[in-house]
């Protein structure tokens, strides 16, 4: 009982920053005060299914499902070479993969156009090479390798901190019984670490679903993402209700993919996951 | 018919700037249950990591059945290890975990299943196949760790410490059921334990490590009767070792006192250790003995009473089944062949320190 009281101030904490901006998102969504009456309306969840901003969801689902995929291909190596108990420089390769985090992430997205940009870096080099100028800016490679590079340490560090819990004798025991590296990778290592991947892409794709600051700057404005329609409605448009309807079928999308997600690893392994 | 199935040939291993392993050789022969025993950090656990090739020795050669095995993988070597912490695959069910081995073969599942029966019987653990791992008792999740492991039916288990978390009781039990084991299967089993008496109920040979080095290779009862040095006979069961001086063959000065022993060869008047356990001293009264002394201590141990009798320049410690009164002064016999005399050994910890007057 007395227990319970010192958790008063989290629910109060959680009604004020949670539970009310969840309730007026329903209350916009669902309302319709044009006419200066409220009066409830489906027009703002009809809207969404308008093929425009269908368009625009399924690309946000695509381009945030290639980014998660390529974080896991290149952040699960990196989490696996840093968790090996031999490799020495291991703090030093923690804190280069979490430095960038410290820094304001409009700079370090902004420090992408000085490389990508016609006349960045990149194109600077390649003409000192005598190569072809890339045109790397406004499309959705640069869209996407902005996600990589914003969420990528949200892929490596979960996916580290599950393998090295990973206990040494278990991996050995495996290859006592005959496993060699490719067997003990597949069958221990992998199954193992699920929770981790897991974890990794939760935290990887929930944020690159809902990014509108990546897409803007390294698209340019010219690739919209849902993150940036619902972002429209309330900066410019004024239009609060399908801003919020929009918010709210993003939500339900993080949601049912999370669910999947957990199903699956719970399938794959007995527990885990972030739901 | 025995020959050797295991040889280790002048074998060093360092870690930085510690010794783990400083000069081992030693063979097994085939079906023989071999103990490395030894205080932690004695190098046994090392020795074991390198028969099962997880370490690689700095020098040195490790043969398998005649064969060279320094650069053969663990998982190509067929030997299987049971881990001091089980180290099963949690994500598996014990069925499942004991198939690991036939199954990354690819054997056929019909016999596989077959055999993790047959394997879990072995264990005593009939009708656990679809059991959670976690759901397991320690004793339990071992009996597992070894059925995985037998599986593969290797020529030699490696053991290390296996029954190291296991409470006195269970572990009692599953000594028997190794030993059963042993004899049933007919495998090399290599075991590893600081536990003396473990390992002198176990084994067929013996091998004392302390500081990386090996300090006696012998039978349970040669090990308990003859120890080479004061390290051993402290670290086998409870003894007496006594700062001695050989007088001439067959006669040693201990406590002051001239007693007959059967050693010779050591020559006249030179330093020795003496070794008497203490089940092997008969008290007397005071006129019927040389050496003298007074009852200082009696506690009752179940079975036995151990005594402390304080002699002119040393306590001695007596188990006896007859309680005596504190304060009383007593004669102190040794029968001769109960008198163990061995060199000096100045390389070696001095157990003086452990075993000093109380």
């Amino acid at each position: 009982m007395s227990k319970r009281r010192f958790a008063f101030p989290y629910y109060i904490w959680m009604i004020i920053f949670i539970i009310v901006p969840l309730l007026l998102i329903i209350y916009y969504t669902f309302t319709d005060d044009s006419s200066g009456t409220v009066k409830l309306t489906f027009n703002n969840i009809k809207a969404i299914f308008d093929p425009l901003y269908l368009k625009v969801i399924w690309r946000s689902v695509y381009m945030s499902l290639i980014a998660t995929v390529v974080c896991l291909v290149l952040g699960y190596p990196a989490a696996m070479i840093l968790s090996n108990r031999d490799f020495s420089r291991k703090s030093t390769m923690l804190i280069l993969i979490v430095l960038p985090m410290w820094m304001n992430f409009l700079l370090r997205t902004y420090s992408w156009l000085s490389l990508l940009e016609n006349e960045g870096l990149i194109n600077q080099f390649l003409g000192w090479l005598g190569l072809p100028q890339a045109n790397l800016m406004y499309n959705n490679f640069a869209v996407i390798l902005g996600m990589v590079y914003n969420f990528l340490p949200f892929m490596i560090l979960p996916v580290y901190s599950v393998l090295v819990k990973i206990d040494k004798n278990v991996v050995e025991a495996a290859k006592d019984l005959g496993g060699n590296n490719l067997v003990v990778f597949r069958r221990i290592i992998l199954p193992l670490s699920t929770p981790g991947i897991i974890s990794g892409i939760t935290m990887t794709f929930m944020p690159a679903l809902s990014t509108f600051v990546i897409s803007r700057l390294l698209s340019g404005g010219k690739i919209s993402l849902i993150g940036n329609i619902i972002e429209q409605q309330f900066t410019v448009t004024g239009n609060w209700g399908f801003g919020s309807a929009l918010s709210l079928f993003l939500m339900i999308l993080i949601f049912v993919s999370m669910i999947f997600i957990n199903k699956y690893g719970d399938e794959s392994v007995g527990g885990g996951g972030l739901l | 018919m025995s020959k050797k199935i295991i040889e280790l040939k002048s074998i060093y291993k360092k870690y930085g700037d510690i010794i783990a392993i400083d000069g081992v050789s030693l063979y097994i022969k085939e079906g023989e249950f071999l103990t490395l025993l030894g205080p932690s950090g004695c190098g046994k656990t090392t020795t074991l990591r390198i028969i099962g090739g997880f370490e690689q020795p700095d020098t040195g050669d490790v043969f398998f059945d005649g064969i060279r095995i320094n650069d053969v993988p663990a998982y190509k070597r067929a030997l299987n290890t049971v881990f001091q912490k089980y180290a099963l695959f949690t994500h598996m069910n014990v069925g499942e975990n004991i198939a690991f081995g036939p199954t990354i073969r690819k054997e056929d599942p019909a016999k596989i299943q077959q055999e993790v029966k047959q394997y879990l019987k072995v264990v005593n653990m009939e009708g656990f196949e679809d059991r959670d791992v976690s759901t397991l008792s320690g004793g339990q999740q071992q009996r597992v760790a070894i059925a995985r492991a037998l599986i593969n039916k290797p020529k030699v288990l490696l053991l290390d410490e296996p029954l190291g978390a296991l409470d006195l009781k269970l572990r009692k039990d599953m000594q028997d059921e190794l030993k059963t084991m042993h004899k049933e299967l007919g495998i090399t089993f290599v075991y590893v334990t600081h536990d003396q008496e473990e390992a002198l109920t176990l084994s067929d040979t013996v091998v004392v490590m302390n500081k990386g080095k090996i300090l006696q290779i012998g039978t349970p009862v040669d090990i308990y009767n003859e120890p080479k040095n004061a390290f051993v006979a402290y670290f086998i069961g409870e003894s007496n070792i006594i700062k001695s001086t050989m007088v001439r063959d067959c006669l040693v000065r201990i406590d002051g006192v001239d007693f007959e022993c059967v050693d010779t060869g050591f020559g006249n008047d030179v330093p020795v250790d003496v070794v008497v356990r203490p089940e092997d001293i008969v008290l007397v009264s005071p006129d019927k003995a040389k050496l003298k002394g007074k009852v200082t201590l009696v506690t009752f141990k179940g079975v036995h009473y151990e005594i402390w009798v304080e002699g002119p320049s040393f306590e001695w410690k007596v188990h006896s089944t007859v309680p005596q009164m504190i304060g009383d002064e007593l004669g102190i016999t040794v029968d001769p062949y109960n008198i163990h005399v061995m060199h000096k050994d100045p390389a070696q910890m001095n157990p003086y320190e452990v075993n000093a007057k109380l």
